[in-house]
């Protein structure tokens, strides 16, 4: 209701400002609903907003907002219609190029934090689909300096070399052998929703290698793998389970927090149950890490091991539950947890720590909180427990050391968040 | 390579922000506030000097509530269990002050029903009450404080304060009685991060094995004691290597 | 002079349990809705997390999440011949505070009255004669059948999970449950919580005594459970720091567990906390509200104009507010007229205490919830025949052990010394092996022509209003009907097997330092006739009907019952009545 009624007042609001805009939407009626209404589903299956929206701002999709890269920040873009700060005097031939091919209007290169790396499996159709949707959003005069990097990245010309080797525009082709569906998960998620840019490793340029979403460290959270990894990614997820998960950030045994709480809030948990099932059923066909068993663990007579479990039962096992399932939907289960038994504990440390309040949506609007623990428990400590979650009830994973803690602790105090 | 989302969440899921309009009220809107790290948890108790007694009143109180809980072959005494350290952490802190009680006048004798009525603040009563009993001790037991009687003197004199037959000069013994006995046993028995309750002896004397959250597996255990370690949110003996 | 804020279409005052529920309702009727409350926000995991949620000195001695009386209190006095002194530092209840109010901080005890208690006075008047009733006894009947409130007692309940066995299900008695109860339309939504040792030593003793022992209805909840709002809740884990406290694993009901989550997604919801209101606005007619004054923190008055105020303050603060903002004809108690400040009254509360041999009996009682407990209801409300006994009124007896704290929780033979090695050695024979009902006998209070609130003409709050006055105490009947309970309860404990038995009656005069319950009642009472009641049956005042007052406020008298089942219920058939008639035509919903 509130959104149609605000999509009219946009409509009229475009007669006035066609002048500028009539170029650029040549391509698309402006009355094709259709189309248009496509087009803001497809902005929030790419969760456009969560960069180029500076929320304080009040204005959607006006650009400014810091972009956090390995190399530095960027200031996002500025992509409501604006003949002059925005993206209104852009072709649709530029529009589709900057999406897909990471080119500026002049041939400049695009920074791959705008994931172009991805975008370019998005269709043309889609494409012009977005485009059409912007169209229709209020213009905003902000011009934003966007480059905001020290040198030598803040030299665009970097990026034609980066690109060259890290990045081949390609469209979506469709596997044959498989099944439309899982054209459909492998469409959104290889592209638009651009999964793999928080949950695929990257090189030391940035650049996505071929681990593809076997788990990233970023911001201060480990992106778990989203393989089916029967350990560490959702090899012990059914689709549903991983569609209830997006939809509602929470499921039988897990919740989202950190990044992806944002992601589910924003973008994940207004898709469609069929798109949803669609990228749980190609997360599912994603063969997981093959040598599971190898790894490190820690051994269960250790006095840590001893030591972290009287800390779970006297502070975890009141949500956490003894055995450590935890409740469904309600306290993740952290006996065969993903999150808990990744190889980098970055993301477990963080919740014990500093705490975290997992999202609360409309399908599951408790978001219950887990208190912080970082006052309270020594480095020692917080290993200790760490280390027992990551080896009890037949969980494997790296044992934690007080300096892993320390270090954590340092990283996390100058994150806000 | 990914958009820092701090804002975003910041703006969303957390609306602790200040508006021109309402200048200092919180406002909580479009999801459940967070800030991490968040809480307030209890500033424990250090060992060192007193904050509040001086060294003649430190004594007087270490010597009553070694009384008023006396050591026995299997539990320490008020004195070692911290009780004295306790409640001068007590009066130094806002008990002491009255923080929080509604403090104006006019003050004026009520009945027992109506509740304490005192000004005095328990920082300022334990200050007269412990002077006034050293200087009617000193007057009865040859210029000996209350801290130097013995044990035996010590107790009759407590019994005295008890029953009302110990008088004090300025203030009521009585009340000091009350009020002390009240505060002892609280250290006594209150978490150990408040200074008393040293090691959970107190706890650990009566049967109670402290902070633990979870007892569903020992509801339907009935007449069976419970075997868990005693714990405190300042303790955890089990809980280093 | 207040900066004017923008206009909405609600102001409601308080987000405890009522302002959470009439938020949330209003909310979901597509209005604008501020909620203004008084102290800070509160959440499970950054106020009480299981770190320091147990913490006996802090919360329970020390009285961390409630009220500070520097803030704001009462003065209080037994009779009219006294001078009013104020509450320095809160006794006989406690005043919740900052989101959640007394649903943070309450055991849980999710209980419904009896069909008779909401005809009190023509059933007594019926079944004993007119004469029956002590010539200063002010009972009422409270305008509403059982019929009409039974779904909105179901309501509550499901929004809470309320743990329970059913007794009277559609007018079918069922095995385990309360057979005394009215009818009810279902079933509770989770079973009854276990039962630790005392318990069903009790529940035994009483059944072979003739009685009919049920599970306490609770808000602890057995097993984890997803509301009508899509909220969840956990597991209780019997942790025994539940009243006084925060629960710090989800599994107490309260606001935060059960509303607020899905009342802050409203997008036309707003709180706004440390934001004290200090006056109800009214236009020159006095016959509509326009809004409500308030301060910040800052001190700042800001005014906001609402086209409906729902007064959802603690019973106190909504009498006080109703008489400082000059709503309603004030209570005279010199000629019985007015109505606003009367009919207050409290609970009257009795035990037990059972000292068993230690060498054969060990009941762990920190094992236990807020509201765990086996209870009887034969001598509640009018289940039993007064004629002969002289006294109208009753309570629930239940061995209701809801904590083993150890400050709070250590009782000891009345002949042991206060202190010293005897002291020392009782306290070791004593903790493990010892009965002390947290509820025990939870009785009735009456309503009385001399109990009732005013203005007091001396003290002032922080802003210089004046303090609310109470003037309250207990009365020969409560008096006889608490011995005859007390006595009732001795038996069953005895039969228990304890070696000794302690009775601990309830005695005049009223004090306000020993704590009984924070069940006060009254004071803006719900009824049929505007002359002597201060709303009407849908809690909407009678002067001013664009303001509902929510709450225990509007109770004629308490029964014997924890009363937040009955707040919760009138909350929710209040927001219907709004919802369903105010809205459509707003105006007086019943005319006098």
């Amino acid at each position: 209701m509130h959104s149609a009624s605000k999509i009219a007042a946009i409509l009229c609001g475009l007669a006035v400002i066609a002048p500028a805009a009539a170029r650029a939407a040549t391509r698309v009626d402006p009355q094709d609903f259709e189309t248009i209404e496509r087009g803001r589903y497809l902005t929030v299956v790419g969760d456009c907003a969560a960069c180029h929206t500076l929320v304080s701002s009040g204005h959607q999709f006006a650009g400014g907002r810091p972009v956090e890269t390995p190399f530095g920040t960027l200031l996002s873009p500025n992509i409501t219609p604006d003949p002059e700060t925005g993206i209104g005097a852009w072709t649709d031939d530029e529009f589709v190029n900057a999406l897909t091919k990471g080119t500026g209007r002049q041939g400049t290169r695009l920074y791959p934090a705008m994931p172009y790396t991805y975008m370019t499996k998005v269709s043309r159709e889609d494409a012009l689909a977005i485009r059409a949707y912007l169209n229709t959003v209020p213009a905003v005069r902000n011009d934003v300096k966007t480059n905001q990097l020290p040198f030598p990245f803040n030299m665009r010309w970097v990026m034609a070399v980066w690109d060259a080797l890290f990045f081949k525009a390609a469209p979506f082709e469709p596997v044959h052998d498989k099944s439309p569906e899982w054209n459909r998960g492998a469409y959104l998620a290889e592209g638009l929703a651009h999964c793999g840019l928080c949950h695929t490793p990257k090189n030391f340029l940035g650049a996505d290698t071929g681990q593809k979403l076997k788990g990233y460290a970023l911001q201060g959270w480990f992106a778990p793998d989203i393989t089916n990894d029967q350990r560490r990614g959702l090899g012990g997820w059914s689709v549903d389970d991983i569609a209830q998960y997006l939809k509602t950030g929470h499921n039988r045994t897990s919740a989202a927090t950190g990044l992806m709480s944002e992601t589910v809030s924003l973008s994940t948990s207004h898709m469609t149950d069929a798109d949803l099932r669609a990228i749980a059923t190609y997360f599912k066909d994603q063969a997981g890490q093959q040598k599971d068993q190898k790894e490190t663990r820690a051994d269960p007579k250790d006095a840590t091991m001893t030591m972290g479990k009287n800390i779970y039962a006297d502070e975890c096992s009141g949500c956490h539950t003894p055995n450590g399932k935890g409740t469904p939907d309600m306290f993740p289960s952290v006996n065969g947890s993903p999150v808990v038994q990744q190889t980098d504990p970055t993301t477990m440390l963080r919740v014990v720590l500093r705490g975290a309040r997992s999202v609360g949506t409309d399908g599951a609007p408790t978001a219950p909180a887990m208190p912080a623990f970082g006052w309270y428990l020594n480095d020692d400590q917080v290993a200790a427990v760490v280390t027992y979650v990551r080896n009890a009830w037949g969980n494997s994973a790296p044992p934690v050391d007080a300096g892993d803690v320390a270090k954590a602790r340092k990283d996390f105090i100058q994150r806000s968040d | 390579m990914n958009p820092s989302r701090r804002e975003f969440l910041a703006s969303t899921a957390v609306a602790l922000f200040i508006v021109p309009d309402i200048a200092r009220a919180a406002i909580v809107k479009g999801g459940l506030p967070w800030k991490p790290g968040a809480g307030d948890p209890p500033t424990p108790v250090r060992p060192g000097p007193w904050l509040y007694f001086t060294a003649d009143e430190a004594a007087a109180v270490e010597a009553l509530v070694d009384r008023l809980i006396p050591p026995d072959p299997q539990t320490p005494g008020g004195k070692e269990s911290g009780c004295a350290v306790f409640i001068d952490r007590q009066l130094a802190g806002p008990q002491g002050r009255y923080e929080g009680r509604y403090m104006s006048g006019p003050f004026q004798k009520g009945t027992k029903q109506q509740g304490d009525q005192t000004p005095t603040t328990p920082a300022e009563h334990y200050r007269q009450a412990l002077a006034a009993l050293d200087r009617a001790c000193r007057q009865k037991f040859n210029g000996k404080p209350f801290a130097q009687l013995a044990d035996n003197d010590k107790d009759e004199v407590i019994k005295g304060l008890e029953d009302g037959s110990f008088k004090l000069e300025g203030t009521d013994g009585n009340d000091f009685f009350k009020a002390l006995l009240k505060d002892t046993q609280n250290g006594f028995f209150a978490d150990p991060i408040y200074g008393g309750n040293k090691d959970m002896v107190g706890w650990k004397m009566i049967g109670f094995p402290g902070t633990h959250y979870d007892y569903r597996e020992w509801v339907e255990r009935h007449n069976e004691r419970v075997t868990l370690p005693t714990v405190s949110i300042a303790s955890h003996p089990n809980w280093s290597q | 002079m207040a900066h004017k804020l923008p206009a909405k279409d609600v102001v409601v005052i308080g987000l405890g349990w009522t302002g959470s529920i009439l938020s949330y309702e209003l909310a979901d009727a597509g209005l604008d809705v501020v909620a203004l409350e008084r102290g800070p926000w509160r959440d499970t995991a950054t106020s009480f997390p299981i770190s320091y949620a147990q913490d006996e000195l802090r919360f329970r001695i020390q009285h961390d999440m409630f009220l500070r009386p520097a803030q704001s209190t009462v003065t209080f006095r037994n009779n009219r011949s006294q001078t009013a002194l104020p509450v320095r530092h809160l006794g006989a209840f406690m005043l919740g505070n900052g989101a959640g109010g007394g649903g943070l901080h309450w055991n849980a005890e999710t209980w419904r009255f009896l069909p008779s208690d909401f005809v009190l006075r023509t059933h007594l008047t019926q079944r004993y004669g007119a004469n029956f009733l002590p010539s200063d006894m002010t009972i009422q009947d409270w305008g509403i059948t059982w019929d009409e409130i039974e779904p909105h007692y179901d309501k509550f309940e499901y929004l809470c999970g309320t743990s329970g066995t059913a007794g009277n299900l559609n007018g079918n008695i069922q095995q385990g449950g309360n057979p005394f109860e009215g009818p009810r339309s279902r079933p509770y939504p989770t079973p009854a919580q276990k039962q630790p040792f005392s318990h069903t030593l009790y529940a035994k003793a009483a059944s072979e005594l003739g009685y009919k022992p049920f599970p306490q209805p609770s808000g602890n909840l057995s097993e984890a459970y997803t509301n009508p709002l899509g909220v969840k809740l956990g597991q209780c884990t019997y942790c025994g720091y539940c009243e006084w406290f925060g629960c710090a694993n989800y599994s107490k009901a309260s606001p935060q567990t059960t509303v607020l989550p899905a009342l802050v997604r409203k997008p036309h919801f707003e709180a706004r906390t440390e934001c004290e209101v200090t006056r109800i606005n009214l236009d020159s007619s006095r016959k509509r509200a326009t809004g409500v004054t308030y301060v910040d923190t800052s001190g700042t008055e800001w005014e906001q104009p609402a086209d409906l105020v729902i007064l959802c303050a603690f019973q106190l603060f909504n009498v006080q507010l109703l008489l400082l903002s000059g709503i309603g004809q004030p209570y005279d108690p010199n000629t019985g007229e007015g109505h606003v400040g009367r009919n207050f009254t409290h609970q009257t509360m009795s035990g037990v205490i059972g000292f068993f041999d230690k060498d054969k009996y060990n009941f762990n009682p920190f094992v236990a919830s807020g509201s765990i407990g086996m209870c009887i209801d034969e001598f509640n409300g009018d289940n039993f025949d007064h004629g002969p006994l002289g006294f109208v009124g009753g309570g629930y007896l239940g061995q209701v052990q809801t904590n083993g704290r150890p400050i709070e929780t250590t009782p000891l033979p009345p002949d042991t010394p206060a202190w010293g090695a005897k002291w020392k050695q009782a306290q070791r024979d004593n903790y493990l092996s010892a009965v002390t009902a947290t509820s025990g006998c939870h009785a009735s209070m009456y309503s009385y022509r001399e109990n009732y609130f005013d203005l007091d003409p001396t003290y002032k709050d922080r802003f210089g209003r004046p303090l609310l006055r109470m003037t309250m105490d207990f009365h020969e009947n409560e008096l006889k009907m608490s011995a005859y309970l007390t006595d009732k309860f001795a038996e069953i404990v005895q039969h228990m097997g304890a070696r000794q038995v302690v009775k601990h009656y309830r005695k005049g005069p009223y004090d306000v330092t020993a704590y009984q319950t924070s069940h006060l009642c009254g004071g803006a009472i719900m009824g049929t006739d505007p002359k002597s009641s201060t709303i009407n049956k849908y809690l909407q005042s009678w002067d001013v009907p664009n303001l509902f007052v929510q709450g225990a406020t509007a109770f004629p008298q308490n029964a014997g019952y924890n009363p937040t089942g009955t707040v919760g219920a009138l909350a929710y058939w209040s927001a219907a009545a709004i919802r369903s008639q105010y809205l459509k035509n707003p105006g007086p919903l019943v005319h006098a």
